[in-house]
């Protein structure tokens, strides 16, 4: 089943023709239900795996040290903490979007991306969460200052800080994704229970299907709850990194204090989203053989928005420097000048080579439709998007209205075993899904094939 | 195709839903009852001391004056513990071969202060001034409680944080004369918020709740 070559991916069909109902299935449930896992799957997940430890190592350093373990120091007290938890929460934006908005559009090609899209922005919140909850260096006492509960101090969070909205942003985000994502699998769980080759599978995917039987009346009420869910997990694409956009706006500090954040950080998030989902949909497809599903027009519709939000967020660094300049205020020209010319100025550059300069080559037809180029663009995208967050934070923060209390930052080893400890950990859970869950969504799949045309007749 | 689940597997589905919530419901309930009960905050449990000393005796049953032994209450942050002399006052003449009192002669005779267990003990990141209190209508028994009914003292209230906010954010409720500061048996009237309006104004009371107030 060799994926059939078009000339133009824009007009090509959002599945390779010649697929029917049974093949669609067999293909997507045999990569869950094969007996023997493929030898390259073990050694991706050894090496995710044995890389995810670092957390753990991270953790246990954090906990008997103290922060002190990490580079965060005055003036800098936000470091790689929250440089990693927002593009962690970024990257999670475009399941999402894919996932809810897309499909209020009708737009038929998201189908074969949401269900490991929505995987993606699951794990993506599992490893951001992890360092808001150890920032501290204290989690057990996140407990009361992060979440509303009659404490015996008679205490409750700020409610006027941002951080308390981004507490709430967060975990709505993540529940309302994870219910979203395991709504999508029920159909697809009874796929599995029913072919399950042991009693064992077919008790846990039974499970999991919550006595789905295919009913008229089980697809009527699915359907409804399906796009309520939509409409639900729609307001957060933009909510949840406005929110997060806040924790800088709301802060009087120049290069955070400003309105345009929110609309920006979104489009980041949504930009640093699909280039994730990129860098895993290229080498998924050609592993797994899934060509014929995630079809070159998927690749090229996805660098399409890649493009625009990255456009967008041109415009958003665009802006901070106008801004600076319109705004004739001392101390926010100063934090321009010394963003792009000061000591982290390289960052700067490099940032606007990744996010801006790199991305404008997929205009360009010939490079947009070579996968190897766009894997490559994705990766660069994902490296501009966590400058970006660090060219925002450390240089607002380093120098700001007192010069005697200025300084530098820089990530200790602790801080980056945590940072790549995530990766590992995002990647580990990726294996994990791959082999235990359908990646792409069979009952949806079928939805778009020609035989699932009925031809409407009126009289 | 055989059925993987028994019939009843759909009733169990629906209850574990009702269970788990039920579940959680009760944790949490257990969890915020346990964090304020005795067995936690050693409320009401007597301390072991190494004389069996009786504020029921002293105060309830001779009517000895707080300030008499706690004499820095009225211009300390510590009421003071007091030194074996002024046990020796007078028990130097009453009781003066008692076994029960022979440590405190001992700590007269070598000058080794008596260890007592504290009961009243706040966490050293709470500062706490006396002083401040007793000066401003706040009276020993509001914390204390009867100690002219405590044979061996215990701790009277759970001294969680919430509790001290309780009268620092409505001191109305817990002010008092300040000529009955030191009345252990007082009781507070019927219209007590009414005369504890006219009292904060009086005193001029305005109990912080910043954190510094009591973490500095």
């Amino acid at each position: 089943m060799a994926s059939t070559p078009h000339l133009d991916p824009a007009s090509a069909p959002i599945i390779a023709p010649g697929h029917t109902f049974s093949s669609v299935t067999d293909k997507i449930a045999s990569i869950v239900l094969a007996r023997r896992t493929p030898l390259h799957w073990f050694l991706g997940f050894t090496i995710a795996f044995s890389v995810a430890q670092l957390v753990l190592l991270t953790i246990v350093r954090l906990l008997f040290w103290g922060i002190g373990s990490w580079g965060v120091t005055v003036p800098i007290g936000w470091g790689f903490d929250i440089i990693n938890f927002v593009w962690w929460i970024g990257i999670g934006h475009a399941g999402t979007l894919i996932s809810a908005i897309l499909l209020l559009l009708k737009q038929e090609w998201r189908t074969s991306i949401n269900r490991f899209a929505e995987a993606m922005t699951l794990f993506a919140v599992v490893c951001a969460a992890q360092y808001p909850l150890f920032h501290t260096g204290r989690p057990w006492i996140a407990a009361y200052w992060l979440l509303p509960y009659p404490n015996t101090m008679g205490l409750w969070p700020n409610f006027r800080s941002p951080l308390i909205w981004d507490v709430f942003a967060v975990t709505t985000y993540a529940s309302v994704s994870a219910v979203f994502w395991y709504v999508g699998l029920i159909p697809d769980f009874a796929t599995l229970r029913d072919r399950a080759k042991n009693k064992l599978m077919a008790m846990v995917y039974g499970i999991g299907s919550m006595g789905w039987r295919g009913s008229a009346r089980h697809w009527h009420n699915y359907e409804s709850a399906y796009l309520l869910l939509a409409g639900l997990a729609t307001p957060l694409v933009v909510s949840v990194h406005t929110v997060v956009s806040f924790d800088f706006a709301v802060g009087v500090l120049p290069g955070w204090h400003a309105t345009i954040f929110p609309p920006y950080f979104v489009a980041g998030a949504i930009y640093a989203g699909f280039a994730m989902v990129l860098t895993l949909a290229i080498p998924l497809r050609a592993w797994y053989g899934l060509k014929d599903f995630i079809t070159d027009r998927h690749l090229d519709n996805m660098a399409k928005v890649m493009l625009a939000t990255g456009l967008i967020v041109a415009y958003g660094y665009a802006m901070e420097a106008f801004f600076a300049w319109y705004s004739a205020s001392s101390w926010e020209i100063f934090m321009i000048r010394n963003r792009m010319f000061g000591p982290y100025g390289h960052m700067y550059w490099a940032l606007i080579l990744c996010n801006v300069v790199a991305p404008n080559t997929l205009w360009v037809p010939r490079l947009r439709h070579s996968h190897a180029w766009l894997f490559f663009i994705s990766l660069v995208v994902s490296v501009g998007m966590w400058l970006e967050r660090y060219v925002i934070i450390v240089t607002s923060l380093h120098r700001d209205f007192l010069p005697s209390s200025w300084g530098m930052y820089q990530g200790t080893v602790w801080d980056w075993s945590f940072f790549i400890g995530t990766i590992g950990l995002f990647v580990t859970l990726l294996y994990l899904f791959v082999r235990f869950l359908p990646a792409i969504s069979m009952f949806e799949m079928k939805t778009i094939l020609p035989g699932a045309r009925v031809e409407e007749h009126h009289s | 195709m055989a059925q993987i689940f028994p019939k009843s597997a759909n009733a169990l589905a629906q209850a574990s839903i009702i269970v788990a919530g039920a579940l959680a419901a009760t944790a949490g309930g257990a969890l915020y009852w346990l964090q304020r009960s005795p067995y936690v905050t050693r409320q009401h449990e007597t301390r072991e001391q190494p004389v069996p000393f009786s504020h029921q005796h002293h105060v309830g049953g001779i009517g000895v004056d707080c300030r008499y032994c706690h004499t820095a209450v009225e211009k300390s942050a510590k009421a003071g513990i007091p030194p074996t002399k002024t046990c020796m006052n007078c028990h130097a003449q009453i009781w003066n071969d008692s076994p029960t009192l022979e440590p405190v002669r001992q700590s007269f005779r070598d000058g080794k202060s008596i260890a007592w267990t504290k009961v009243n003990d706040l966490p050293d990141f709470a500062y706490f001034n006396h002083s401040a209190h007793v000066n401003k209508g706040m009276g020993c028994s509001t914390c204390h409680g009867r100690i002219d009914l405590q044979p061996l003292a215990w701790q009277e209230h759970s001294l969680q944080m919430e509790w001290c906010l309780e009268c620092h954010r409505n001191p109305e409720k817990f002010v008092r004369p300040q000529d009955q500061v030191f009345n252990v048996a007082w009781q507070a009237p019927a219209n007590q918020i009414e005369v504890g309006k006219e009292l904060v104004k009086k005193y001029g009371l305005k109990p912080r709740t910043s954190c510094s107030t009591c973490h500095r």
